[in-house]
């Protein structure tokens, strides 16, 4: 109880502090209130990302028991710098065409479980996402799967970001748990007045707490889900599964069954830049 | 004007006060000086046409078939407000002229459209025709044309045609260019057979709320030259290539991409080694030295895809200056008379002949024909030279050496029907052909002299007997092994 009545303060003072500023397009919104940085890559050191942080995930998801990753996708992962590699302070994740283990794309996926899963938290990165149909960025969190006790959805699943590449304008924010998961997911999307993802650098980010979890862009606020949200989505069938570790995964998919494959228009490579990704309790 | 001219002064004065003392104001001071930018207006027309010509609508010329009956605007078809452009397009037979299209000028000295990023319009058809629309064209210097095909609906749709690079329309008059042909509705359209125009339909289309926008949801995706080829080219020094094939390819809002023609002055030329080849600002490469040289292209700082490679091969020598007197001569194509009008290198060309071009080297032009099996040369009317005797030509092979070529005089015969010399109909078929085979030197210009009484070989098109001398229309090439080979100064005397 004492807690809730923290965060009940905090967002009223930072929302006053908007207020004085004028800056916020809605001034009731409360955006973030968790500001103590617990866990960030900056990508500051060139070369393969800190292996202390990261693990390079390979394969076309076989080895997992899910290929193509459970979508159908066209890509397998390489641990290969021209897929993934850090220069200049920034991750760049490049999807290929290129024939490889069978699959006509490479690409990269990176994640930090058992380096770094925690529970609850405000997670952020700042990423510019690429161009053309069938790419199929994300910047997610999955589930602790308790040393393989627990299988998705069960483990639970926060899209913090994710975007197609036909559609420039648009991003989309989702959760996946037991009973909505896959083309029952819980997910809104957020459109960008007068611009595109894909012009530049964005701020995607989800402040998760034990009954809420708040999505927002650039500093907007455009879906906050709570237990009640789900059971009334599921009629009460389905259960909130995020309140244990999660971690933290960046990649690039091609084509599946979300994005459809890329077409003649598609150019190649495209790349997926990362400035940073920063965790807050 | 005095006034404001006094006003500046003033101004003048108490900044350069301000500026003895802080130097960096420099730049509020030209921002506070900043007088001949233009109307940034975006609307072209909404209910009405917005800063317009009086005429409003420009139209193509009608000598080249451009109707200009199909245009107005409709009080009852209306995407937003009362009223909408209406433009009936011309069925392939119409006698008013079988195609539609034109531009909208800017009424003052043009728009600052500096800020926006693309024209937008809403637009209709009764059926779905494809039209090509765009912008930067004025009918006076074109110099910032851009367009694209579009395909309409029959019902009211947004279309996004992006501005290349808005940093260069600061002072632009074309407003809006259209174009629009009969309806291919048998999908057989086919460019070498004007027949096949001809179960076209006519159909209408509507336009409104045609503006300019800052629509931030466009994407330069790659521009490109040479419509998105890597060529390789040899070539002389002195010779001129314009790069063209220019455009680029956009992403817009809804995923889909469009590719759009935009003029050479969006473009920044560069060559990677002046010393084999410079390159003009409006695209054209011309060879000074010799060595390999690629000519690449940038918009708005970003690399357009395709390049020519030019291999000089040193310096050409051009055919030898003719030495008749021009009073004695009457000539078809040389540099060094007055020659027919309308002259025409390929009249009429064989399926299999490659290539068709007339190159300018170090000011000299000649004809050049890659692997032919016939081509004619034809000009307006004919050319009576029956007070000649002689025909001259310059002749360089470029292929081998065993080479067929066969060189035809074509009369319109007594009727002067220009179609008459080419076939044996009506027993008018008089014509006449010379073979020069034996003559060509692959790689040497060779001056031939032929007396007109030589044209005594039966012609590809049926042809026989002597041509007429009194009205000689076209000159024909015929080669049955695909001769290549130029031609300068084929002239009678």
């Amino acid at each position: 109880m004492k807690k809730i009545m923290k965060y009940i303060i905090q967002p009223l003072i930072i929302s006053l502090g908007l207020l004085l500023s004028g800056c916020e397009s809605n001034e009731k919104q409360t955006v973030a209130t968790l500001t103590n940085l617990v866990w960030a890559d900056e990508f500051d050191n060139n070369g393969s990302p800190d292996s202390t942080k990261w693990n390079l995930v390979t394969g076309d998801g076989t080895e997992q028991g899910i290929p193509g990753w459970g979508n159908n996708e066209l890509q397998t992962y390489t641990d290969n710098p021209e897929n993934i590699t850090v220069q200049n302070g920034v991750l760049i994740i490049t999807a290929k065409k290129e024939s490889l283990e069978g699959k006509s794309y490479t690409s990269a996926r990176i994640n930090t479980k058992d380096l770094y899963q925690q529970k609850y938290g405000r997670f952020e990165a700042r990423i510019k996402v690429p161009t053309g149909k069938g790419l199929w960025p994300a910047f997610w969190l999955l589930g602790d799967n308790d040393d393989g006790r627990l299988v998705w959805p069960q483990v639970g699943e926060i899209d913090i970001m994710e975007y197609l590449g036909d559609k420039p304008t648009t991003m989309f924010g989702t959760v996946h748990g037991p009973g909505y998961s896959g083309g029952a997911s819980i997910s809104k999307e957020y459109k960008l007045a007068n611009n595109r993802f894909d012009n530049g650098f964005h701020i995607f980010g989800v402040e998760w707490s034990p009954n809420r979890i708040n999505f927002y862009v650039d500093g907007d606020l455009y879906q906050s889900l709570t237990p009640e949200n789900i059971e009334e989505e599921t009629n009460g069938e389905a259960e909130w599964v995020f309140n244990r570790p999660f971690y933290i995964i960046l990649n690039i998919a091609v084509g599946g069954n979300l994005p459809g494959s890329p077409n003649e228009d598609t150019s190649f490579p495209q790349r997926m830049l990362v400035d940073y990704v920063r965790v807050y309790n | 004007m005095k006034i404001q001219q006094y006003t500046y002064l003033k101004i003048t004065f108490f900044l350069a006060a301000i500026s003895a003392i802080l130097s960096s104001c420099e730049r509020e001071i030209s921002e506070d000086f900043v007088l001949a930018t233009f109307p940034a207006t975006a609307e072209i027309f909404t209910d009405v046409p917005v800063g317009l010509t009086d005429q409003f609508f420009i139209s193509f010329d009608p000598a080249f078939g451009a109707n200009t009956e199909g245009f107005g605007t409709d009080n009852n078809e209306a995407f937003h407000g009362t009223s909408s452009i209406r433009i009936d397009v011309p069925s392939p037979n119409d006698p008013a002229g079988n195609f539609i299209g034109g531009i909208f000028k800017d009424r003052g000295e043009g728009r600052d459209l500096s800020g926006y990023d693309a024209l937008t319009f809403w637009a209709k058809g009764t059926l779905t025709g494809t039209i090509e629309v765009g912008f930067g064209t004025d009918f006076i210097t074109d110099s910032h044309s851009v367009s694209s095909k579009i395909q309409l609906a029959t019902g009211w749709r947004k279309y996004t045609i992006p501005i290349p690079d808005a940093s260069k329309l600061t002072q632009e008059k074309g407003m809006f260019l259209f174009s629009a042909g009969s309806f291919d509705a048998l999908a057989n359209d086919d460019v070498s057979d004007a027949s096949s125009f001809e179960d076209n339909i006519g159909y209408t289309f509507w336009i409104d709320e045609l503006r300019f926008e800052k629509l931030g949801t466009t994407k330069l995706l790659f521009p490109y030259i040479l419509d998105n080829n890597e060529l390789e080219i040899d070539d002389f020094i002195g010779s001129k290539t314009m790069i063209d094939g220019l455009g680029a390819r956009f992403g817009l809002e809804d995923g889909q991409n469009i590719s759009i023609k935009a003029s050479s002055t969006y473009f920044n030329f560069s060559t990677s080694n002046p010393d084999v080849a410079s390159v003009t600002a409006l695209g054209e490469a011309i060879v000074i030295g010799e060595g390999t040289t690629n000519v690449s292209a940038t918009l708005a700082g970003q690399l357009a895809a395709g390049s020519l490679t030019i291999n000089a091969i040193g310096s050409f020598d051009n055919a030898p200056e003719p030495t008749e007197s021009a009073s004695n001569v009457i000539s078809i194509y040389s540099d060094s008379y007055t020659n027919v009008n309308a002259f025409n290198p390929g009249t009429f060309a064989g399926p299999n002949t490659d290539n068709i071009s007339l190159q300018t080297i170090a000011g000299n032009s000649h004809l050049n024909y890659e692997s032919i099996d016939y081509v004619g040369i034809g000009w307006d009317g004919s050319v009576d030279v029956s007070a000649k005797t002689m025909v001259h030509l310059d002749v360089q092979l470029t292929s081998g050496a065993n080479s067929n070529l066969i060189m035809e005089l074509i009369d319109f015969g007594p009727d002067n029907d220009p179609g008459n010399g080419l076939t044996n109909v009506g027993g008018d078929g008089t014509a006449g052909g010379n073979n020069i085979s034996s003559q060509l030197v692959e790689g040497e210009w060779v001056s031939i002299d032929i007396p007109l009484t030589r044209f005594i070989l039966s012609t590809g098109g049926g042809g026989f007997g002597n041509p007429n001398k009194n009205n000689i229309g076209y000159v024909v090439f015929v080669s049955n092994n695909g001769a290549s080979f130029l031609v300068d100064n084929i002239y009678f005397y």
